[in-house]
């Protein structure tokens, strides 16, 4: 274990900074229809990082250029100070130190489970020590799988031997193409655990592409919002999630994030306050919430605005906040409304007939009350 | 079963002639399959229309071109003979150089229906593990379109044995050399020997039988991938 962190410890030093992508490519996926990718991001060099954006908007084809996998694209790309592409060379895929985990699974159905894991490991320019191994098969759970052939494998099963496979070729950059997408409800509620004890467990910097807000909210720390093959905005997740000018989901998905610390615990009431840069709230003490930091999304339809404090309410959170911009939701007889609480920001989703009866405007201090929060992670 | 010496050496010759063909069709076949899976070139349908002529043509037809190319005022003529192995027509190699051409598509057909159905994926993955070309296609592209290369294998060998035409046409029937199997049975039923035509054109019955039951079990066992006889 020690020589891992040692090693882990190492790379960390040498990728000091960021992943700058710059790519133009183009392509037709069907007669009369013309594709165009031009984008250019710098994302942070560690932790996860989510492409987000509907299907068609050049996620994918994204993602593959950074992995080498797209012929015909020009541009740059350098991630944490080694140049992997521009003008002059372009580094194949097998001479990129990347692991890429694709929305199916892709194993090697001539291989058992662990023929699939040693195929990365042999292949790997420091190949992973039996630690490391032991450590990845763990943290994937996927010890009794080892001796299967993929074909004997459940689809969770089969991504999850997946991702272990691209963890050994111990990789600088991880790529993730929606990994859960090809998966059913139950599975992806199966796999999600094991991804967040990876990006935890593993000191290496994820993209990982999902037009999935539920998965986003709970796996990244930074996003990337594609459309129409451009990336039209990016920044800390929860700045981008509060913002309302985004299609960052509709309808019911929309909620701002709210990064928290637990403060104390009430045991009698079994509620716990956790404190955000702007204000406190009671939430459910949640059985996994040892760790002290907590990641609390509060969807736009569990707010509601008033503009006197209500002490005969059964709503325990309520916040004083200012309105700082309102547009039009989807539903016609809905509106958006974003509100500044401290430094942090939040939605709510209310009639437009409210909007109008409290004559809710750009700049009026209103209470906000929080009906539900989720603990997201 | 009375076979005469003469007969056990055309069935020796038989196997040699199927043994070299198949071993040096699976060599050239194979890049060829490779190309026609992958490319988007407009050359795909010319070469594959090309590739499969021999499914179409008279083996006569065939011969006859061939025995055209390799004579001695062509171009390989000369330059058989002027490395001095003489002209190709009339030799063993003659035979392996047309039935080459002529079991083309038998072996070049199931190894690209194989290539074809493992896609890009399996490759690009293979990739992201730092795998390069030729790695990615020894351990993941041979291995996933085994089932394909032992279709391609059989039929090679199975269409080789059971030529005529084109022995007759290219090699005619010098023993030892090009008097094949095939040829042996037509030269006993000319002669009236029925006896000793039974007798080979029974060991032919049989061993093509097998080996198409073979090929069919085994098929039908791994549901595998480019299978399929012909196209």
């Amino acid at each position: 274990m020690d020589s891992n962190d040692e090693k882990l410890g190492e790379s960390n030093a040498a990728r000091c900074d960021v992943i700058k992508a710059r790519f133009q490519t183009s392509y037709q996926p069907r007669a009369n229809d013309h594709f165009e990718l031009n984008v250019d991001i710098d994302i942070p060099g560690q932790g996860v990082t989510a492409i987000f954006g509907e299907s068609g908007s050049g996620k994918t084809t994204l993602l593959r250029c950074i992995a080498g996998l797209e012929s015909n694209v020009t541009g740059r790309l350098r991630v944490n100070g080694e140049l992997w592409q521009d003008h002059k060379i372009c580094l194949a895929t097998h001479k990129r130190s990347l692991g890429y985990v694709f929305q199916e699974a892709y194993l090697f159905e001539h291989l058992t489970a662990f023929g699939n894991l040693q195929y990365a490991i042999k292949r790997s320019v420091q190949p992973a020590n039996s630690d490391f191994l032991e450590q990845v098969i763990n943290v994937m759970g996927i010890e009794c799988n080892l001796s299967q052939l993929p074909e004997q494998l459940s689809g969770g099963e089969r991504q999850r031997v997946a991702i272990a496979r691209a963890l050994l070729t111990r990789p600088k950059l991880l790529l993730m193409d929606e990994p859960l997408a090809s998966l059913d409800t139950p599975r992806k509620l199966e796999i999600l655990p094991y991804l967040e004890r990876m990006r935890s467990s593993f000191n290496i910097p994820i993209v990982y592409v999902s037009h999935a807000v539920d998965e986003i909210v709970r796996l990244a720390d930074h996003v990337v919002i594609m459309q129409s093959g451009k990336n039209i905005a990016q920044g800390d997740i929860a700045q981008l999630f509060s913002r309302i000018d985004l299609p960052l989901g509709i309808g019911n998905e929309v909620g701002a994030i709210l990064e928290c610390n637990i403060v104390a615990r009430d045991m009698k009431w079994h509620l716990m306050r956790v404190a955000f840069d702007g204000g406190n709230l009671w939430l459910p003490i949640v059985d996994n919430s040892d760790n002290s930091t907590l990641r609390v999304r509060v969807l736009a339809n569990d707010v509601s605005l008033t503009l006197t404090p209500h002490s005969d309410s059964s709503i325990l959170n309520v916040l004083s906040g200012q309105i700082v911009e309102v547009v039009n939701d989807q539903a016609p007889a809905m509106a958006l409304v974003r509100l500044k609480v401290g430094e942090s920001y939040l939605l709510a989703r209310i009639t437009q007939k409210s909007l109008q009866s409290l004559s809710l405007i750009k700049g009026k201090s209103v209470y906000i009350q929080i009906k539900s929060a989720a603990i997201v992670r | 079963m009375n076979l005469s010496e003469s007969d056990i050496a055309t069935i020796w010759l038989t196997l040699k002639l199927a043994t070299t063909v198949t071993v040096l069709l699976l060599i050239v076949a194979t890049p060829i399959a490779w190309w026609l899976a992958k490319t988007r070139s407009w050359l795909k349908a010319p070469i594959s229309a090309l590739v499969s002529l021999p499914l179409v043509l008279p083996p006569t037809v065939l011969g006859f071109y061939l025995l055209l190319a390799m004579g001695p005022n062509s171009a390989i003529g000369k330059l058989t003979q002027s490395l001095g192995l003489g002209t190709l027509p009339f030799t063993f190699w003659g035979l392996v150089v047309a039935s080459m051409v002529y079991s083309m598509p038998f072996v070049v057909q199931p190894i690209q229906n194989a290539i074809e159905a493992i896609g890009n994926r399996p490759l690009e993955a293979a990739a992201t593990l730092g795998a390069g070309p030729v790695d990615r296609f020894f351990t993941v592209a041979l291995p996933l379109a085994k089932p394909g290369f032992m279709t391609a294998w059989v039929l090679g060998f199975a269409h080789t044995v059971g030529e005529f035409g084109i022995v007759l046409m290219i090699g005619g029937s010098i023993p030892n050399e090009t008097r094949v199997v095939s040829v042996q049975i037509y030269d006993h039923v000319e002669s009236l020997q029925y006896a000793q035509a039974h007798a080979l054109s029974g060991a032919m019955l049989v061993f093509s039988f097998v080996v198409l039951l073979v090929l069919y079990t085994y098929q039908h066992k791994r549901k595998a991938i480019g299978m399929t006889y012909g196209q």
